[in-house]
């Protein structure tokens, strides 16, 4: 079969079962080339078994796996154009750095030549800048560094995707947010399709350009990290794509009117018929507007400042709406009139522009 | 230590510690020197010791030399033998077998020790005599087939007695040995083989050192299964030992011999770990 596949790997109806559990089920997902896509989802939502299965490590039970248009069923680890960063990064304690990076190049038949071996895995270091760091051990080596050196060690042997498996969640936040950086910057210039699962929402939206949202072994959704932000499909994606306020409400039978909770009523305009029945109402943290209220200040909900966590230049409020519960509230400083912070048990006015509130059917 | 005594928890450990020290230096230390001194001496005319200095017990080591050829090459043969033997069961149980059943599978291999190696030994004599497998031999047309008190009948009773002693250091080496590092290798394009001689062996190294030297020290010693299948012809230097103190009483003799295997031992372990940092390349690996 001549592949003209625009895709580097596709998933058709595949599903995955661990005895009476399953874990992913008929999932179809189409990977084009050149792409960085992440798999974002909670703990055993079936992100990690898909990827595993574009690696060879793990079977579907059912469909079919298909990497640059060739299925892969049935095919070993080894024999897949595909490689991958470990978490904890699985680098071999009883070779050197350099041994580490070579080890997919000595596999390889025909056999390479020592000093091509040894070119092209010191060029994969000044790669990932460990140039000169080849004859260290592994355990002599930080984390950080570790980290490139199973990225290294994967690109070298330049695969058509490049998996990366929950890849920096042993670094701290500053090492963390510098190898974002560096993973997307080496996505772009070397043009590998990277396949990344995570369960930091974050991550997802700050280096892929698609991203993939599992839950319960399903794609619940599948679009660019800010229409996943933006436009989230339903209450899961919005609520584990950032922060979210969940507010009860009833649709009214005009299909436009809101009843929350504490009875008030909130016009939704400019949108297609809601169904009638009971919803949620979803207001993102930083969607809503915070007021002091002295007097003039008028606004949809009034409440009491209970708790704030300071941020440097913004503040998250949590504050206390009498009928309707708690909502978590985003305030830059800059936006409060004088500049200042609201103190917990300040009285506060808040409003939101109706057409920021997202409404799922409950 | 004298500065770790000022300390209450000093005194905590010193006291903790004695009772081992005293053992070893009562029970260890004292004979050999007692042992290194008879070495020197010369047998009393009536047997046992009398002083002397003289190395001519050493001089006459050859006339062992039967014991000493029997124990040098059967004790490294039957360690080596039992590490083939023992690798595979200790890989299986380790990587392959079904974790629900690991423990069952582990613990069968220790059940044997609940049972004398002295009554099971006996065992391998009735089997392997005139009665056992031979007579069956003798059924079906072979004839005058001789297992009994052979080198072979040794190094048998050798790796089955042995071999749950290979086993478990190997086992726990595997055991302890990251999936993710095999799943790193096939991902890197090695094939089942490759990754077991690139990465499987290498890193179960130290369970296999351990078990080659836990095995081939406690051989060196070795004095019931030669005395058992080995009948006197196929004999140690363990029961050259024991020939010379308790029939010949001649214990400077013994004493020599007895001071040759120690040098003999440390000169063997010595060698071992050389050889296993080498391979490792590290020098990391403990033995035990």
């Amino acid at each position: 079969m001549i592949s003209a596949s625009t895709n580097d790997i596709e998933f058709r109806s595949v599903s995955k079962s661990y005895g009476a559990v399953t874990a992913v089920s008929d999932i179809n997902l189409q990977v084009p080339k050149g792409a960085f896509v992440a798999l974002l989802g909670p703990s055993g939502c079936g992100k990690t078994t898909c990827l595993r299965m574009i690696g060879g490590f793990e079977q579907p039970t059912t469909g079919e796996v298909l990497i640059n248009g060739q299925p892969m069923n049935g095919v070993p680890a080894y024999r897949r154009p595909v490689n991958m960063v470990f978490q904890q990064y699985a680098l071999f304690p009883h070779f050197d750095v350099e041994q580490n990076v070579s080890y997919g190049l000595r596999q390889a038949r025909p056999r390479i030549n020592a000093r091509e071996i040894s070119r092209r895995a010191n060029e994969a270091l000044e790669m990932v800048r460990l140039g000169g760091f080849g004859k260290r051990r592994i355990h002599e080596m930080s984390g950080g560094q570790q980290q490139r050196v199973a990225l290294a060690r994967a690109l070298v042997n330049k695969p058509s995707v490049l998996l990366l498996d929950e890849p920096l969640a042993a670094l701290d936040k500053k090492l963390r947010t510098a190898m974002q950086i560096e993973l997307q910057t080496l996505q772009r210039e070397l043009g590998i399709t990277f396949v990344l699962v995570t369960h930091d929402q974050e991550e997802a939206l700050s280096m892929s350009d698609l991203v993939c949202v599992m839950n319960a072994g399903r794609i619940v959704q599948l679009a660019a990290p800010r229409d996943v932000y933006d436009h989230p499909t339903d209450f899961f994606v919005a609520d584990f794509v950032g922060k979210t306020n969940r507010i009860a409400a009833t649709v009214e039978a005009d299909g436009s009117t809101l009843r929350l909770a504490d009875g008030s009523a909130l016009s939704i305009p400019g949108r297609s018929a809601l169904k009638p029945g009971s919803a949620i109402l979803a207001l993102r943290p930083e969607a809503i507007s915070l007021h002091r209220q002295n007097g003039s200040a008028s606004g949809k909900f009034s409440g009491i400042v209970t708790h704030r966590i300071f941020l440097g230049s913004s503040a998250e409020y949590s504050i206390a709406v009498e009928g309707l519960g708690d909502f978590l509230v985003t305030a830059d400083r800059s936006d409060l009139a004088d500049g200042e912070l609201v103190e917990p048990n300040e009285r506060v006015v808040l409003n939101f522009d109706p057409s920021a509130a997202h409404i799922f059917p409950a | 230590m004298a500065l770790a005594l000022n300390t209450k928890r000093g005194m905590v450990t010193a006291a903790l510690v004695a009772p081992a020290v005293a053992w070893l230096f009562i029970f260890l230390v004292l004979p050999f020197i007692a042992m290194l001194v008879f070495s020197v001496g010369e047998r009393a005319p009536e047997g046992g010791y009398q002083p002397a200095f003289t190395f001519a017990q050493f001089a006459n080591l050859p006339a062992r030399s039967a014991a000493f050829w029997n124990t040098l090459v059967l004790a490294p043969v039957g360690s080596l033998v039992c590490l083939v033997v023992a690798y595979p069961v200790a890989y299986y149980l380790a990587v392959r077998a079904s974790p629900r059943y690991r423990l069952l599978l582990v613990s069968l291999v220790v059940v044997p020790f609940w049972t004398s190696l002295l009554v099971r030994t006996y065992a391998w004599m009735y089997l392997l005599g005139s009665r056992g497998i031979p007579h069956l031999l003798d059924m079906i047309g072979f004839e005058d087939v001789r297992i009994l008190n052979t080198p072979g009948a040794v190094l048998l009773g050798i790796v089955y007695g042995y071999l749950p002693l290979m086993i478990m250091p190997i086992y726990v080496s595997l055991e302890k040995l990251d999936r993710r590092l095999l799943e790193a290798s096939a991902d890197l394009g090695a094939k089942p083989v490759s990754t077991f001689f690139s990465v499987t062996l290498p890193l179960s190294l130290p369970g296999v050192m351990t078990g080659l030297a836990l095995v081939t020290i406690l051989l060196l010693g070795e004095y019931l299964i030669p005395q058992l299948l080995g009948g006197g012809k196929v004999f140690f230097i363990g029961n050259a030992l024991v020939d010379l103190f308790l029939q010949s009483r001649n214990w400077p003799f013994g004493s020599a011999i007895a001071v040759t295997l120690v040098v003999v031992v440390v000169f063997v372990l010595l060698i071992a770990m050389r050889i296993a940092w080498k391979i490792a390349g590290t020098r990391q690996v403990d033995l035990v």
